[in-house]
């Protein structure tokens, strides 16, 4: 039986292209069952292919994918039924209303129709005031609830979203996370790609980055933006200063508030003890000290080079 | 050691779901899907049982209208197949409703069957109200009911699975509703179902031979009037190799999941 910190996830030396176009590059991760594991990339770099893999849309042109021990091509059956997904496009099918279709969806993935369940998931999604409505008639929002509620309903024990809150309002991205939270919090193992990255850096466990369809970094959040983003030191100065001292130019030194402010660069996995010695050696007097911690924006953008590339902050 | 489902899998649950959902999905529209096929093949009725049919005798000992009510009550089974199983995956496909099949533990088998099975029933209910109405117009002897059962099964069972092929191979409706009206409309047309092709001149008898919805015409009209212009063997033989090569390609394609994964 598996437990809580076993392997839900193993993806080894997976490659995937398109006419002759290599958009997944052996890439290789696992996730840890009960974990919330963040795939952040920019557009094209290949986590929605990656997620199509996993989930079976896309075949695979080598390397394997292995969940809760079984593989996902040689027993397909047994891990899609403990998959469930949230795509990025909006899937729907206009014959049917939302309770119908959920009912449907439950027996797709081979297992009786659990009213208690059912109805938890229309209560916590805010669904039971649409019930009765066919899908053409919901909105956008609606419509992205109804797609969680979708890839919920069989219970998966590994939840996979990609972009669930893409173009959904501030208000409904707060409940989706929320929700998302509280089902990880019950045992279920997601795994996420997100453009929000403050989300990502609040919801996630552990990161990982794609680029041109490789993983360019992959660890726990906070160390992940511990080692690689900068940290700005703000020095307000007893006095002003007329010009630059010699021999902080590495720290990319700017002079601000007519030469009170000193804003100094401190690369990544530098300690700041050794700064502050070289600020004392050059004779400066400091009144007082700010350090401003960039995230994982930054981050995100020093590693795949993209100014722009995430939004949200 | 591989983890458990946390529910109860039952693995004939998702194609009697999709079998479900399939059927649903035609008798939710039923006025497109059942009504207007069945109005249609009453109109040809009633032109050719209640007005033309009068003034023409194509075989000996049968009116026209019992002469052409075979091949109308076919033509119902063979469309309606056809346009369920080619309009619902392509529906699926074009609006991007597959992957959330693809993403399931449906099989390949359990697919095409769920889909064939939907799209017979559709066939066979349009074939069956059809041939009610027919009695209106013409008695038949209905000569060898349970060939002729067996034959609109073959015929619906055969169109299914073109369609599901038709379906995977379109790329838009103008290219699916090409099939029907280029390929299928004069097939029905030109294979007997308005005149038996023994009355044709060479080479047009001949090319008819060549013609596969002949022999599923032939064979039914055959089994109802106890007349065809070829025997029941070759009848079903062929229908029924044409049938077999169909299913072939069409678990195929879905087992290789060709155009619907990507």
């Amino acid at each position: 039986m598996y437990s809580r910190g076993m392997d839900a996830l193993v993806i080894k030396n997976l490659y995937k292209s398109f006419a002759g176009t290599v958009v997944v590059k052996g890439v290789d991760f696992t996730i840890k069952q009960g974990e919330i594991l963040g795939l952040l990339g920019p557009n094209g770099a290949g986590k929605s292919t990656i997620i199509n893999m996993i989930v079976g849309v896309a075949r695979i042109d080598s390397g394997s994918i292995t969940a809760f021990g079984y593989d996902n091509q040689r027993d397909y059956r047994k891990t899609r039924q403990m998959l469930g997904v949230v795509h990025q496009e909006v899937v729907i099918d206009n014959f049917f209303t939302i309770d119908q279709a959920l009912k449907l969806h439950a027996g797709y993935y081979g297992v009786k129709d659990d009213p208690v369940w059912r109805q938890l998931l229309i209560d916590k999604l805010g669904l039971r005031p649409h019930l009765d409505k066919v899908m053409l008639k919901l909105s956008g929002g609606m419509k992205r609830r109804f797609m969680i509620a979708k890839a919920l309903i069989h219970r998966p024990q590994l939840l996979i979203l990609d972009e669930p809150t893409a173009g959904v309002d501030v208000e409904l991205r707060h409940g989706l996370w929320e929700f998302v939270r509280e089902i990880n919090r019950e045992g279920t193992t997601i795994l996420l790609t997100t453009h929000y990255l403050e989300e990502a850096e609040e919801m996630c466990d552990r990161i990982a980055i794609m680029h041109h369809g490789q993983l360019i970094a992959m660890e726990a959040t906070h160390e992940l933006v511990r080692r690689l983003s900068n940290r700005q030191l703000r020095l307000w100065l007893e006095l002003p200063l007329q010009e630059m001292p010699v021999g902080l130019e590495a720290y990319r030194p700017k002079l601000k508030e007519d030469g009170r402010q000193l804003l100094l660069n401190l690369p990544a996995g530098e300690s700041a003890g050794i700064l502050l010695g070289r600020i004392c050696e050059l004779g400066l007097k400091v009144r007082d000290i700010e350090t401003d911690q960039s995230g994982l924006e930054e981050v995100f953008i020093q590693l795949t080079g993209l100014q722009g590339a995430a939004h949200g902050r | 050691m591989a983890a458990k489902s946390s529910r109860q899998f039952n693995p004939w649950l998702p194609f009697v779901t999709l079998l479900r959902k399939e059927i649903l999905r035609f008798w939710r529209v039923s006025s497109q899907t059942l009504l207007t096929p069945i109005i249609t093949a009453s109109l040809y009725l009633f032109v050719f049982g209640a007005t033309l049919g009068e003034r023409l005798n194509v075989i000996e000992a049968f009116s026209y209208a019992q002469f052409v009510i075979p091949g109308l009550i076919l033509m119902g089974v063979i469309n309606n197949s056809f346009a369920n199983t080619s309009s619902s995956l392509f529906m699926s496909r074009y609006l991007g409703g597959i992957v959330d099949l693809l993403v399931t533990p449906v099989s390949p088998p359990q697919f095409i069957l769920a889909y064939t099975l939907a799209a017979m029933l559709r066939g066979l209910l349009v074939g069956t109200v059809v041939g009610l109405i027919s009695t209106l117009f013409a008695e038949l002897p209905w000569e060898a009911p349970l060939l002729a059962i067996l034959m609109a099964m073959l015929a619906s069972f055969l169109f299914a699975q073109f369609g599901l092929i038709a379906s995977i191979f379109a790329h838009n409706f103008d290219t699916l509703s090409m099939y029907s009206n280029f390929l299928i409309l004069p097939l029905i047309y030109l294979g007997g179902v308005f005149y038996p092709i023994s009355i044709l001149p060479d080479p047009w008898r001949g090319l008819s031979y060549l013609n596969p919805l002949f022999y599923l015409i032939d064979g039914f009209r055959h089994a109802l009037l106890g007349v065809g212009d070829t025997s029941y063997l070759m009848a079903f033989g062929v229908s029924g190799a044409i049938a077999l090569a169909l299913f072939c390609w069409a678990a195929w394609l879905i087992g290789k999941g060709y155009r619907l994964r990507i």
